[in-house]
């Protein structure tokens, strides 16, 4: 049996090793060497704890069984996984992080002398507090990230559902969970503890339906910062260093993820998180739509575009991820690299449904990462290119957000496609985009309109070059 | 006067966020993906509660409801460990550099 001393001293070093793991993602090279150690961590964490108990009776015959039904569907998820599913994958991972959570601290309620906490009825104060904190905000990143999971998986509608009352209703749950909390610590009774719990998955429940599907990079960010903090709180209970540092971390890397993505859309945190973007505007735009001549084309006039210029810059979407057309993108640009013309990607911070999720795409169809560019990197390039091809992006390369002060999505950063000598739109129809808006650059003298699914569109191209 | 052990567990959670909030910004913006996965696959270390709640029990009963809970968050926690970490590789294994041929 490990002493408790030396037990703190390896989740010290397991915490160090998880701050590590997060410092090697500052570079690709690095990060394969980050996620090792992260591994690492893991497993002198998880030994640890076996050797400090020092039960190895049947229970730990259980225990394993247990940890590896779990690793096995992990394992078999992880494979199996397309990347294009990568935002359902990790809001159905921060669920399970925050059920686990909900889940150890009920265990350490109904048996709390396991966990050196005082007696059932009669649990330490300190303690009490921080288990409901992590039960709590556990319970709200479960029934948040079930909701994120379901409206990114399509099973459940993307636009906003919110009703009257909405947010008066919410409040009120919000105070009745600090109340209770009061409550169960100075009765300590156990109808109060779950009624806490049913609050709160109540309130995460309520907390996410009114946001639209296109606000999912700041939810899911969000949520991976709760999950952190039901980490930390549940580490408080338990005394674990491990724990504490490591909800701490991800805490703060959830919460400076939400912080860039509001940024991304020139949005307050609160602002999405009161929701119902999308609904409102939709009406305001259907008006003046129709009059307006488009140029359209097709993949033809789109590849002797391409085959005359000396650079183009790609600018991918979430459309492109629904199509799934990055693999025939990347043929594309290899045709055009053959032809030696200088090909860029153009990413803006919310492209996609998460964080990054276009760089992991392109990663995924061997696109070299030197060759894909920020926002900030790349936008004066635009200016001297000759074609930019947008494939599956809208919002993002409005103009409107530099020009119409009366936009909903005025101010928010975008790509200068406009710039460019000529413009190929891939897109399905004319339909605005997640805002609601429509894009000018759709009437553009210099913008051609490729109305068709972004796959096909792209090998037609191809085929054309 | 003694100090509780509970401030010094603050100051280690204090002093971790400005850590995280430091290296989170360093993290290059396109693996913003796998940080979030690997931050997932971290933040389930919380097995280490499970696994306490989970041996609970004594050689009688393994089964208390108490230690239930346990053994369902050691399975929950596992999914999330393996699935988090080996999607993490798969991602990260992805990015490449341009190749300096021609």
């Amino acid at each position: 049996m490990l002493s408790a001393n030396l037990s703190a001293i390896f989740y010290l070093v397991s915490g160090v090793l998880f701050i590590l793991a997060l410092r090697g993602l500052s570079s690709p090279e690095t990060s394969r060497q980050g996620n090792f150690f992260g591994i690492l961590g893991m497993i002198i964490a998880i030994t640890v704890t076996f050797l400090s108990i020092g039960n190895f009776s049947t229970g730990f015959v259980v225990v394993l069984i247990f940890l590896l039904i779990g690793g096995i569907i992990g394992a078999f998820i992880a494979y199996k996984i397309p990347m294009t599913a990568m935002p359902e994958l990790v809001a159905g991972f921060h669920s399970l992080v925050g059920l686990a959570a909900v889940f150890v601290a009920i265990a350490a309620f109904l048996n709390p002398e396991a966990f050196n906490l005082g007696s059932p009825g009669n649990i330490k104060l300190g303690s009490l507090i921080e288990m409901s904190i992590g039960a709590a905000v556990g319970a709200i990143t479960f029934s948040g990230s079930i909701i994120a999971f379901l409206k990114l998986q399509g099973i459940m509608s993307g636009s906003p559902i919110t009703f009257k009352g909405q947010h008066p209703l919410n409040a009120i749950i919000l105070i009745s969970i600090i109340v209770i909390t009061y409550l169960l610590c100075s009765t300590q009774s156990s109808n109060l503890f779950w009624m806490l719990l049913a609050v709160s998955f109540l309130i995460g429940f309520l907390l996410i339906i009114p946001i639209g599907g296109a606000d999912m990079p700041v939810v899911i960010s969000m949520l991976n910062s709760y999950s952190g903090w039901a980490a930390a709180g549940i580490g408080f209970t338990l005394e674990n260093t491990a724990l504490i540092i490591t909800g701490a971390l991800v805490g703060s890397s959830g919460a400076i993820l939400s912080y860039i993505m509001c940024k991304g859309m020139n949005r307050s945190f609160f602002n999405v998180i009161l929701g119902g973007f999308g609904a409102t505007e939709q009406s305001a735009s259907t008006q003046n739509k129709e009059q307006k001549p488009v140029k359209s084309g097709n993949a033809d006039d789109a590849a002797f575009l391409m085959k005359n210029a000396s650079s183009v810059i790609i600018v991918p979407g979430y459309g492109m991820a629904v199509a799934q057309a990055q693999h025939a993108l990347r043929e594309m640009v290899d045709t055009l690299k053959k032809n030696d013309i200088k090909v860029s990607y153009a990413i803006h911070p919310v492209a996609g449904r998460m964080p990054g999720h276009m760089n992991v795409l392109l990663a995924e169809a061997n696109v070299p990462y030197d060759e894909v560019f920020e926002l900030e990197e790349i936008n004066n390039d635009f200016a001297n290119a000759d074609v930019a091809f947008v494939i599956g992006a809208n919002d993002v390369t409005n103009p409107a957000a530099k020009t119409d002060p009366q936009s909903p999505i005025y101010g928010m950063p975008v790509l200068d496609v406009e710039k460019c000598k000529s413009v190929l739109f891939v897109k399905r129809s004319l339909s605005p985009g997640y805002a609601g808006i429509d894009n000018d650059l759709f009437y553009k003298e210099n913008t051609l309109m490729l109305f068709a699914d972004a796959k096909k569109m792209t090998e037609d191209i191809t085929k054309n070059l | 006067m003694e100090i509780d052990p509970f401030i010094f567990r603050l100051s280690i959670f204090i002093l971790s966020i400005f850590i995280g909030y430091y290296v989170v910004w360093s993290v290059t913006p396109s693996l913003h993906t796998p940080l979030m996965s690997v931050t997932n696959a971290i933040s389930s270390v919380i097995i280490v509660g499970a696994i306490i709640a989970g041996l609970a029990g004594n050689s009688d009963s393994i089964f208390n409801t108490s230690s239930i809970f346990g053994f369902l968050a050691i399975s929950l926690a596992a999914i999330n460990i393996f699935g988090g970490f080996l999607v993490t590789q798969r991602m990260l294994s992805m990015y490449k550099k341009k190749k300096k041929d021609k």
